[in-house]
């Protein structure tokens, strides 16, 4: 299984020791994409939520007790267990920063990518989004609300993308190299600790280039493959160690790489 | 009241009793078909889906069925292709259960997905690399090929068969048959295969993931192996479950047993790979990704008997009982091992479907439990319910058993 590679690579490198789990990230993210409030949101298992934060823990009691925040977006993977399942190609990686697609309009809401996503980044539409009145005059203009039945993800905030790379048109750059914090998804904009950093992760002039290779830097469940663009950062062994399964050997790092 | 219309030299039940069969089933039919009507004004948000489990009951019931109804292409090609005669026996008995099979299986995708509006999308926008995409393909062009099946018995309705062009036509559709009988072979083969890709392919999923020949899993050869292991098996205990009902003799044992052997043989050669594919999954793909054969079961409703449940009791027993002609040839060992094995298979396509998806892969994630709820059951209820009663109908009033007259002088 080979990754797909684009010259530019959208990447995101967040900091868990950064990250207080304050929510803020989840908020904009809902505020940004025209997420509309659900009337009964109990069922957490049938809420929107593109960015997700899980709470970890390293399960001990008393003082060695330890807890951590993890932010899941979308990996945008280089080599995405969605796309090539989806029978009507309604998501694809095809552009260049390899960002994710998912065409509403050509989504049937078979599912199938949910089932093939580890990640459980993908979110189904179970209803026809209702804004409370009042509320419409707060949506962004940018971006398409969505119909029951078609499922979303996160998509890095593709319309700023697209603003990022208007504005460099028009001040006479060149879009396709944009400057480092040209382009940045409202959850990295808005996280108050500067957990979240976004950029090129191949371009050296952009922070994450070097955030992504660090020592302490890893990605969800790499031995599946997938190869994400997103990256995670902690000095902590433990929270490192719950970015993968190491049950077979019970080292981290130890077991070989499927093909 | 309808005698004319039963097939030459037959009994059948009252009109009376027919109707009130009829009208017992029609009720759990019409429940269902509430369901489907509540489903489509409101959307699946009626059923007991979720963003983990997008899919359930649903889909495990698409599989079993399709897998069940496999009879009809795997006898098809005996009977037509390899002319195995005493196959004509159950031929008819065959296509009406695959036709059933496989156009319920098709209604039920039609109220799964979330836009039921787009359906037609699978032939409009093709991914020609989803598994998926091959199996909306293969599906719908072999439910056109059961219907070209099953009309020429229909055109062989007494009544209907006194007019000349119908007779003629259902004549010619007959001499032509090995044709259709050799695509729907041909299109059964791949989506079988295709429903077993569809799992395979899935690299997130440790439970489902296989790695395999070229660009097929070997979950494609596995299911296209077990559903023609338990689909003429599956004929077999329709058409034993109409004879209790009936009180009539359709079919000889000993085509019975042929089907029996069919299957049988076709079982044994899959737990064989099956047994190989589950042993290289735990001990060298598992490890592979930092997981352990433990890892992929929990509790009770998650638990590995289900696995035993499946390969041994439901897979081994009855490929042993089916494949030994003492045992094959006692009908209620033939049946036993015939119940068997369609448990088996179904609840192969049930662990492939929920338990692949039940499981965390996320190291900080914890299994999740899904219920289907009311609409789900009453719609799949539904299927079953039209099932009984195209098959009923079938039975009354047409010549679906050559050697009924024979069999119950």
């Amino acid at each position: 299984m080979k990754a797909k590679e684009f010259n530019i690579k959208w990447g995101m490198v967040i900091d868990l020791d950064k990250c207080t789990g304050c929510g803020a990230c989840m908020t904009a993210c809902q505020v940004e994409n025209n997420i509309a409030p659900m009337v009964d949101a109990s069922n957490k298992l049938r809420t929107l939520s593109w960015m997700l934060v899980y709470e970890l823990s390293n399960k001990k009691s008393g003082a060695e007790a330890e807890v951590a925040y993890l932010p899941r977006p979308c990996m945008q993977c280089g080599n995405p267990a969605c796309v090539p399942v989806c029978p009507v190609i309604a998501t694809d990686k095809n552009e260049e920063g390899g960002i994710v697609s998912q065409i509403y309009p050509r989504c049937i809401g078979c599912r199938y990518c949910m089932a093939a996503c580890p990640y459980h980044a993908r979110y189904f539409n179970w209803e026809d989004p209702i804004f409370p009145k009042g509320m419409e005059k707060a949506l962004s203009p940018n971006t398409s609300a969505r119909p029951r039945g078609v499922v979303e993800k996160c998509n890095f905030c593709h319309t700023r993308l697209m603003k990022a790379k208007d504005k460099a048109r028009q001040d006479g750059g060149n879009p396709e190299a944009l400057a480092d914090g040209a382009y940045m998804p409202a959850c990295a904009e808005i996280c108050p600790t500067g957990a979240i950093s976004f950029g090129d992760v191949k371009n050296k002039e952009h922070k994450v280039f070097e955030l992504a290779q660090g020592k302490d830097a890893y990605r969800l469940l790499e031995k599946l493959g997938l190869n994400p663009q997103v990256y995670y950062v902690s000095k902590r062994e433990w929270v490192r160690k719950l970015g993968d399964n190491y049950a077979a050997t019970g080292k981290p790092g130890a077991a070989k790489k499927h093909s | 009241m309808d005698r004319a219309l039963f097939p030459d030299g037959v009994e059948r039940c009252s009109f009376g009793k027919f109707v009130l069969w009829m009208g017992f089933i029609s009720a759990f039919f019409l429940f269902g078909l509430y369901a489907m009507l509540l489903i489509f004004a409101k959307g699946i948000v009626v059923t007991g889906l979720d963003n983990y489990f997008g899919f359930g009951l649903w889909i495990t019931f698409d599989l079993a069925v399709i897998a069940l109804g496999a009879g009809a292409f795997f006898t098809g090609f005996l009977k037509y292709i390899l002319k195995i005669d005493q196959l004509k026996n159950i031929i008819n008995l065959t296509v009406i259960v695959g036709f059933i099979c496989y156009s319920g299986a098709m209604l039920v995708l039609t109220m799964d997905i979330g836009q039921p509006i787009r359906a037609w999308f699978g032939y409009w926008h093709p991914n020609v690399h989803s598994m998926l995409t091959e199996v909306i393909f293969c599906i719908t062009c072999y439910c056109l090929v059961l219907v070209i099946e099953f009309v020429p018995l229909i055109l062989e309705q007494k009544q209907l068969n006194k007019i000349p062009f119908l007779h003629h036509l259902a004549h010619n559709m007959h001499v032509n048959m090995a044709l259709f009988a050799g695509i729907g072979a041909f299109l059964s083969t791949f989506h079988q295969g295709s429903l077993g890709g569809m799992y395979g392919v899935l690299i997130g999923r440790p439970y489902a993931f296989r790695e395999g020949f070229f660009i097929w899993p070997w979950t494609f050869f596995l299911f296209v192996l077990s559903a023609v292991g338990c689909g003429p098996i599956f004929t077999v205990l329709c058409c034993t479950l109409m004879e209790k009902m009936t009180g009539r003799k359709l079919v000889d044992f000993k085509t019975k047993a042929l089907m029996g052997k069919i299957a049988g043989t076709m079982l044994t050669v899959y737990i064989f790979f099956k047994i190989l594919d589950t042993w290289a999954w735990a001990n060298n793909y598992l490890p592979s990704v930092g997981m352990t054969f433990d890892q992929m079961f929990h509790g009770m409703i998650y638990g590995k008997w289900l696995m035993f449940s499946e390969i041994i009791l439901c897979g081994l027993v009855p490929a042993i009982m089916l494949i030994t002609p003492s045992i094959r040839n006692n009908p209620t060992m033939l049946y036993t091992a015939g119940i068997l094995d369609c448990i088996g298979v179904s609840l192969n396509r049930y662990l492939f479907t929920v338990q692949s998806i039940a499981m965390p892969i996320l190291p900080f994630d914890n299994w999740q439990f899904y219920a289907p709820n009311w609409a789900e059951w009453a719609t799949s209820g539904m299927i079953v319910a039209y099932g009984i009663l195209v098959m009923s109908l079938s039975y009354r009033y047409l010549p679906v058993f050559p050697q009924e007259r024979g069999l119950n002088k």
